[in-house]
Formats: C-alpha cells, structure tokens, sequence
C-alpha cells in the first residue's frame, strides 16, 4: 500500500465517531498517504429514543476529542474529512450539534476548513405527497405508509447514498458532515468518485463500517480500506492487529439480515462469488464483488415518543419466595393491578404493570423449563407505562407497598424485601418507538437533501454561505 | 443426539435494523457444518416454531465458506417499545443452544 500504487486508500479510524479514535493509529494511517478519512457517526443500532429525541449517543466530550484528533490528522494530510449519520441519528438537530462542535473545534484550533453539510430531514408534508403519489414502499414486516404512521414521528430522515458526498469532495469540502447516510454511503464515496469498482468500494466500505470489527482484535478500531479497479484491500491501522480472510469475510454476517446482498440507494451490492485471500499476515484482498445498478431509492427512518414509564427495583433473596417464583409473581402481579384499578378506576385504563424478575426469566419472559433449580436471588423489575409520567408514577406509588411487602402466602406475616433505592420509584422518562421501515423513490440522489456550506475564514469569523 | 450448542463453537443473535433478528450459528468445523446444517431441527419451519414466527417469514442462508447457518426472522414488534426486553436482541440467540439434533 505504498503511495505509487494505483488504489484508492480510505482511513477508517473507527466504527463510530466518539467511540475513541487512537492517535498512534492515525499517525500509522497517514503513513500509507490516504485520500480520505471516512466514518460513521450513528445508526438506529442503539434504539428509537436518538432519533426520536435527536439526541446523540455519545457524549459531547468524546465526540469532540475524535473530532480534535481527526480534523489534526485531516488538515496535517491536505485530504478530506467524512462523517456519516452525524449525531446518532443524522436529523438536523444533530448534525447542527455536531457542526457545532466542529467550528468550536476550529476556531480553538486556527484552522479554517470549508464545511459542507448534508442535511437529510424530512418534511411531514412532502413525505405524505409522496406517499399519496405511489413513490414510498414498505419492507418487510411493515405494511403501507399511513399518515398515523408519518404524524407519530418527531424526526424522520432519509438515507443518504454517496453522491452527496462526492459532490461536496469535488466542489472542495475540506469536511464533510453528513445527515442520516447509509454506513457504507459515507466510506465508499472517495472510492466511487476516482473511478473505483463500484462492487469493490460498496463491499471494503461494508467490511470496514465498524473499523476493527473485521479484524482480530477488535478493539484497535481504526482500518484502512484501499479500492482499484477490480478489488480492494483491508488491513488494521495498529501494527499489532490483523485482518484474516475469515475475520473479514464474516463482518458480512454482522448486523445484517442476508449475508450476501446489500441493498443500497441506487443498487445492490452482491459478494456472493466474492474471494477473500491473505496478501500478507495482516491484510486481505478481496476480488468478485459485483454492483448491479438499480432505481434510486432512499430507506426511511422515522421515531417518535409514546407513553411515559416509572420504574422500581427491588431484591428479593427469600428461599420462601424462589421456591415457587412463578406463583408468588402471579399472585403479586394480579394484587398490584388490582389495586390500582381500586384507587384509580377509569383513569387506570390503558396503563401496564409489568413485573420482571432478572435471575429468573425477564431477559427472555418465556416460561422456565419444568423442574428448574430456583435461583439464589433475583432483582425483580416492576415498570409501569402510562399516557403522562405524573400517571405512571401515581401507579408505582399506589403498588409500592405492596410491591414491598407482599406475602409468600396469604395469612403469613408481611416481608420486606430489598430496596436499593429510595425514593423507590425512579421516573424513567418516555417510551420511544420506531414508526418507518419504508424507502421513497427519487428522481436523483439530491431530490431529499440539501447542502449547506459555512466557511470558517478566519480565527473569528464563521461565514455561512446559503 | 448432540445439541446445537454441541456442535457450534459459537452462537450469536443481534438486530438487522430495528425490524429484524439475525441469528448466527458458527459450526465448530467443516464436518459439523456438513452433518448438521441441513437438520430439520434448525429448519426454516422449526425455527418459526420456535420464535412464533410464520416459516415463509424467517430467512435462512448458508454460508459455506465460513460454516455458518445465518437465520433472520422479524422482531415480535419493533426494537425499543413499550414491552422491550432486549434492545438489541443480544440474548436472543439463547433458545437456540438446547435445540436436539439427529
């Protein structure tokens, strides 16, 4: 992977922004003289609540010390940086927070890079004239889009392919901050833009999303992907890691619903005749991987909040009550919803009470086989979900008693059992949920996003160009 | 008869999106690979049984180069709702380890 050789040579520094970028990496990555430094910023992997808050994942703190660590390694190089699906969910409110700290990062630093952003939120509207018009699809499991569907989300965004990207390269981005994109949208586009197997660059981009994850040891994180004209090559940025054949041809497995194809904007990705062989102890190469065009399409995500929950935790060692859990949590579970049905009546309507004993069966709420052993303790979980936060603590606090104390068996005195806590209650906050699994066809890879430019000109000035 | 937990040097199950579960079965070699991959007992059909899932829904692929049998079936309901109990679907894998082979 020397400079003369042909390839097209993306460092991948991590499989997240935020996640720890190693500074002995980056310095070892600029060796092999890369055209870019791509990664990823987010995904849905952690849960609706990011997207539906457009919150991000990882604190502010350690985004901005990736980010410092990156933008050095970038300005140091003369080449350009990329972030995908910016602030977990790639929504504009987080990909404005991470501009943010971009610019503070800028300024602190002299430098004065020109930004483009690459917004991918969507419009209730437009989405809803799209839908109306034929243009939004399900996948599966999910039906039709319906309006409920669309008004239930507090953010949507559309899943960006590369070319947003290519183009802000090509009109001159030093960085490049994307919304919502696919994983390997944001890796490949360097790749695709100087005329690289397109097959090679979507498949080294879906190997090296998760940077370390392809290698053996997985907590070195960064990578560098290196694409020509027919294949590409993978290898760790630590010297003391190693990529395998098999380490790399198993990151297809990961997180992915079908081994072999891909599914991407404007094509699929299929590595099903793909050959992955050693170069040296610690790189692979990889040859076979084929791109078939197909009508642009971007993936919908959308999440909005439900009802509110309050929890309590309690921990129970009694052998009295292990012995027959099941029954002890039948006959606590039926009391408690009694109870709150007694003090609240009508209002109590549509609010759950759910009991999970962890040591026993909350992980998987499936019945234990017969005959197991009882276990030496559990902490059991009581959660209550209502329409407010207010309800869902005025429920937790009507069972706290009885959650308490409850007897192993009618008649017998009243236990107490373990409280870590006090107050017992802890209000957990809002439930969220995913409402979107659906793509929306478009006339061209632009029709949903809009690319902004700011200009950071000097040590005081910020200039945003429209 | 062997279980599937016998044959696997490891079992791992993670989300594909907020959807779908994808579970994966590393066989401990090509020879257990080529007797147990087939089983019926790790069917599409006895699967869906196994997950309360209907057998035209759940996906299953082979990939010989690596002795895995990948099965993707759709979440019960999407990730991070109000009855969640496995955000990731990290532990749902589990089921499958006592499963009896022939």
């Amino acid at each position: 992977m020397a400079d003369s050789d042909n390839s097209t040579r993306i460092l991948v520094p991590a499989g997240a922004l935020g996640s720890g970028v190693r500074a002995d990496e980056l310095e070892s990555g600029l060796a092999v003289a890369p055209h870019a430094i791509a990664l990823d910023a987010g995904s849905t992997d952690s849960g609706p609540a990011y997207l539906a808050s457009g919150k991000s994942k990882y604190s502010r703190q350690a985004v901005k010390r990736d980010l410092g660590l990156l933008m050095a390694a970038r300005e140091k190089a003369g080449i350009p940086l990329l972030v995908g699906s910016c602030g977990t969910s790639g929504c504009d409110m987080a990909l404005d927070w991470t501009l943010e700290i971009v610019l503070e990062l800028a300024l602190e630093h002299g430098s004065t890079p020109r930004i483009a952003v690459l917004y991918s939120e969507q419009d209730k509207a437009l989405l809803k004239s799209k839908a109306a018009a034929g243009a939004v699809r399900p996948l599966a499991p999910m039906g039709e889009l319906s309006e409920d569907s669309i008004d239930g989300c507090t953010h949507i965004v559309a899943l960006l392919g590369p070319e947003p990207y290519m183009a802000a390269v090509e009109q001159g981005a030093d960085i490049v901050l994307g919304g919502r994109t696919t994983d390997t949208a944001v890796l490949a586009a360097v790749a695709l833009l100087r005329g690289e197997h397109p097959g090679a660059a979507w498949h080294a981009a879906k190997i090296a999303e998760c940077g370390g994850l392809c290698t053996v040891t997985p907590t070195s994180p960064g990578v560098v992907m290196s694409v020509d004209r027919e294949g590409f090559a993978i290898a760790p940025l630590s010297r003391a890691n190693r990529c395998t054949p098999q380490t790399v041809s198993a990151h297809m497995l990961y997180e992915n619903s079908d081994p072999f194809r891909l599914v991407e904007p404007g094509g699929v990705l299929d590595v099903t005749d793909a050959q992955y062989v050693a170069i040296d102890e610690r790189s692979v190469r990889v040859t076979g991987s084929r791109w078939a065009p197909a009508p642009y399409t971007m993936k919908l995500e959308g999440a909005g909040g439900g009802p509110f929950q309050t929890i309590m935790l309690v921990g129970i060692e009694d052998p009295a009550v292990l012995e027959d859990i099941d029954g002890f949590l039948a006959r606590m579970s039926h009391a408690l919803k009694r109870k709150v049905e007694r003090t609240l009546g009508a209002q109590a309507e549509g609010a759950d009470i759910s009991l999970r004993p962890y040591g026993w069966n909350a992980v998987s709420g499936r019945t234990p086989p017969e005959g197991s052993t009882p276990p030496r303790e559990i902490g059991l979980l009581f959660v209550a979900t209502a329409a407010t936060q207010a309800l869902a603590t005025e429920i937790a606090k009507i069972c706290n008693p009885m959650f308490f104390h409850f007897p192993v068996r009618e008649g017998k005195e009243l236990p107490s059992y373990a409280f870590p806590f006090s107050p017992a209650e802890i209000e957990r906050g809002q439930v969220f949920e995913f409402h979107l699994n659906h793509v929306v066809e478009v006339a061209t890879p632009f029709e949903l996003m809009r690319t902004r430019w700011v200009n950071v000109r000097s040590k005081e000035g910020v200039s945003a160009d429209a | 008869m062997p279980k599937l937990n016998d044959v696997c040097r490891y079992v791992r199950s993670k989300n594909a999106g907020p959807f779908w579960v994808t579970i994966d079965l590393f066989f401990d070699g090509q020879d257990a690979y080529q007797r147990y991959s087939d089983d019926p007992a790790i069917s599409a059909a006895a699967i869906g049984r196994l997950y309360g899932v209907e057998t035209q829904a759940v996906r299953r692929f082979k990939v010989d180069t690596l002795n895995v049998v990948k099965i993707s079936i759709p979440r019960s309901q999407p990730q991070g709702g109000v009855l969640e109990r496995d955000m990731h679907s990290g532990q749902q894998f589990v089921p499958m380890l006592d499963i009896v082979l022939a």
